[in-house]
């Protein structure tokens, strides 16, 4: 047992905190709202090599391990930056474990783009409707949606999207840049077949649950601590509202429910670096506390905004929609929960 | 970072299982069950001839050489059987603060006695206008010459009935702030002017109103410095507060219960399982017991580590003791009508335990500080807010 950060993972948690914390400013979330999607600071993170960060180094990536992934992806949910970085990372590493056991050509030259930060490739999450996949996150801005058609994984391409030339965002609660992906413009590209492609599209859903729980702890940390500093400089009736119990005592629900999601996603990031067979239901933990967490956290830190809380101009709205969009490109979380169980305990006899 | 858990105590497991199929009688649980009391004198007492209280505690203050992981085991095992051992938790805080403050002469004698079952010591702390407020105690202890008049009254001095003695805290001093004028006693329950009255509880545990009426007490039976009880109280707290969470490595919770809901058909005829609202409860209890277990494991790390978790140890109180109330709620209605059934109706689902720990979890939410508290603790500690408790 030891919840200790190596020197390595505390470096990168620091030079990560400034790196978004310098280029993604509530000024530049803001700015970039109407499509969800700044190419500037894209181009930013594919130069640092972060989409990447966790493909093997022999096919060009940064060897990263879960953990590393996960501390990442908590420091990006600080500041949500308007980036699809839980996406990129899950959908290359897919390409990356594709690459390692079949050999597609389209799929070897997709991992190259996308490692040099040519390509912005996606994940689309759920089954195809229609041969449709259905508001992909970042699908507006993709230029390839990695996707799972019956047993193949294929690639849905269009040399007409990317990032600098984006397809129609629907107007959505999150502001991201989502769209459907396979119809018009899209051709399709089978990358690998069979039960070994099925396994890792799955394994790729479970990593961007994993991600997305990392993202979430992440968000609704700064959520805590903008309710917390608002609550000490807010008078009321001749107060602080930070002297309120009701004030502090939802906070402090607040912070013991964030410290359990966030060592929970730690444990899973670690179940999945030491290739542990409850990694799915870790993983799958870890999603639905942090977004059921992440949310509650969000929303109280709002109400303690009061009317201020409810206005655009204040930066806590930001995070409270997107505290409810971001996990639910995963599905209905009541369906989460079934599944939970499933893998839980249908293993046993009936 | 590494999650492992490792069973340290493995090796001495089936040992201390065959110790408990030796000694433990099969009626016992039952009788705590019904009577109320969590103490069973007979297992005391063997517990102290085999030398498992005494492991790991110096010889010299009565401690055995018995190996001290086996102990543990020993009562881990005890504990599987479903008996409590509310009197040794209790005593064993005492002893320890002993330890901490007591003369050398307490040491021998006072751990002495509680390592070989002679001396069993309730907690007298809580007050009928006092509980989380602890330091607000009204009992009154006046110095005489040699000895200590106590007068006053305690609240929930649990497993007292079978007590030698209560760990009193007493005001010794009306001109200092409340937490400066407290010093701790350990006063006989057989001495003159000791009363007790027992008190039924939701949960069915027996617990006490004790009274004191110009008890007597002699000096030496003073623990620690005068008013300085606050203090020495606080050393026994560390003990009490935070530990938490699961360490045994059986089945959970929800692993249990979903066993027995796909196993057990309802009228309609499809199993509790089969509901998918049942799925989901189990789903939600399953993670949170993963949760409860996780931040327990911290306060162990940051134990071992020689970090002292305040805050952790509030966390994991407040969260497991609030997620027990709504675990056993959530099951008891997925029983439906049957989920009021009680253990000695004797046609209860699962024997009744749903019912039973949907009454007896509501204390944990209260006592050894209220979630109230562990919420200002964490506030406070964690988030830097103003303490709001009234200046002392």
């Amino acid at each position: 047992m030891d919840l200790s950060y190596s020197d390595d993972q505390q470096q990168l948690r620091e030079n990560l905190s400034s790196f978004f914390s310098k280029e993604s400013t509530p000024e530049r979330v803001r700015a970039a709202e109407p499509s969800g999607f700044d190419v500037e600071l894209w181009d930013k993170i594919t130069a640092m090599g972060l989409p990447a960060m966790a493909v093997p180094e022999d096919l060009g990536g940064g060897g990263a391990s879960a953990l590393d992934l996960v501390l990442t992806a908590e420091e990006f949910g600080k500041r949500i930056p308007p980036v699809p970085l839980i996406e990129g990372v899950a959908a290359t590493n897919l390409l990356g474990r594709l690459c390692a056991t079949a050999s597609s050509e389209v799929a070897a030259q997709l991992l190259a783009d996308a490692v040099a930060g040519d390509a912005l490739v996606s994940l689309a999450l759920n089954p195809l409707v229609a041969g449709v996949a259905r508001l992909v996150p970042a699908g507006a801005v993709a230029d390839a949606v990695l996707a799972l058609d019956g047993g193949d994984v294929v690639a849905f391409r269009s040399s007409e999207v990317s990032p600098r030339s984006p397809l129609p965002v629907p107007s959505n609660l999150g502001t991201a840049p989502l769209a459907d992906r396979g119809a018009g413009v899209d051709d399709k590209v089978v990358l690998a077949s069979g039960p070994e492609a099925v396994a890792a599209y799955a394994r790729a859903r479970q990593e961007w649950q994993l991600l997305m729980a990392g993202a979430l702890v992440g968000l609704a940390q700064t959520s805590l601590e903008m309710g917390a500093d608002y609550a000490q400089q807010r008078h009321a009736f001749g107060v602080l509202i930070a002297w309120f119990q009701t004030v502090q005592h939802r906070l402090a629900d607040g912070i013991t429910t964030l410290e359990g999601a966030r060592l929970l996603t730690y444990e899973a990031a670690w179940a999945a670096d030491e290739g542990l067979a409850n990694t799915a239901v870790l993983a799958s933990m870890a999603f639905l506390f942090s977004s059921e967490m992440a949310f509650r956290v969000a929303a109280d830190s709002l109400h303690l905004h009061g009317g201020y809380g409810y206005t655009l101009e204040y930066d806590i709205q930001m995070y409270f929609r997107r505290a409810k969009a971001w996990p639910l490109a995963y599905g209905d979380p009541k369906d989460g929960y079934g599944s939970l169980a499933a893998q839980l305990f249908e293993h046993e006899e009936r | 970072m590494d999650f492992t858990t490792v069973d340290t105590l493995a090796e001495h497991r089936d040992a201390a299982r065959q110790w408990v199929e030796k000694n433990v009688q099969p009626g016992w649980a039952w009788e705590q069950y019904t009577s109320g009391t969590h103490h069973t004198p007979e297992l005391h007492a063997q517990l102290a001839h085999d030398g498992i209280l005494g492991a790991g505690w110096p010889l010299e203050y009565g401690g055995s050489d018995t190996d001290p992981g086996y102990a543990r085991a020993v009562l881990d095992a005890v504990a599987d059987a479903e008996l409590y051992m509310d009197g040794w938790a209790t005593t064993n805080m005492v002893l320890r603060t002993v330890r901490h403050v007591g003369t050398e002469e307490q040491k021998k004698e006072i751990i002495g006695g509680g390592l070989n079952g002679e001396i069993l010591i309730a907690l007298g702390y809580s007050e009928p206008d006092s509980g989380s407020d602890v330091a607000a105690a009204k009992t009154r202890a006046v110095r005489d010459g040699d000895e200590w008049v106590i007068s006053g009254q305690k609240m929930f001095t649990s497993t007292a009935q079978s007590c030698s003695h209560v760990f009193v805290l007493a005001r010794t001093n009306l001109d200092v702030p409340k937490h400066k004028g407290l010093t701790m006693f350990l006063v006989p329950t057989n001495v003159d002017g000791f009363d007790l009255q027992p008190i039924y509880t939701l949960g069915g545990q027996r617990t006490n109103a004790t009274f004191y009426s110009d008890v007597r007490v002699p000096d030496s039976m003073r623990i620690g410095g005068v008013d300085e009880g606050w203090r020495v109280m606080r050393v026994a707290l560390v003990y009490e507060r935070g530990g938490g969470g699961r360490t045994s490595a059986g089945p959970t919770l929800a692993e249990r219960v979903a066993a027995w809901a796909m196993s057990t058909s309802r009228t309609s005829g499809e199993t509790y399982y089969d509901d998918s609202r049942n799925k989901e409860r189990l789903a939600r209890i399953a993670i949170d017991e993963e949760v409860a277990r996780l931040l327990g494991m911290r306060v162990r790390w940051m134990n071992e580590i020689g970090e002292l978790p305040g805050v952790e140890g509030s966390m994991t109180k407040l969260f497991s003791s609030e997620a027990d109330l709504r675990h056993y709620s959530e099951l008891v209605d997925m029983l439906g009508p049957e989920g009021v059934l009680r253990p000695e109706s004797g046609i209860a689902p699962l024997d009744g335990e749903l019912e039973h720990h949907f009454r007896s979890t509501v204390v944990g939410t209260i006592y050894g500080g209220a979630s109230e508290i562990q919420r200002e603790i964490i506030a406070e500690g964690r988030l830097g807010l103003p303490r709001n408790r009234p200046k002392q």
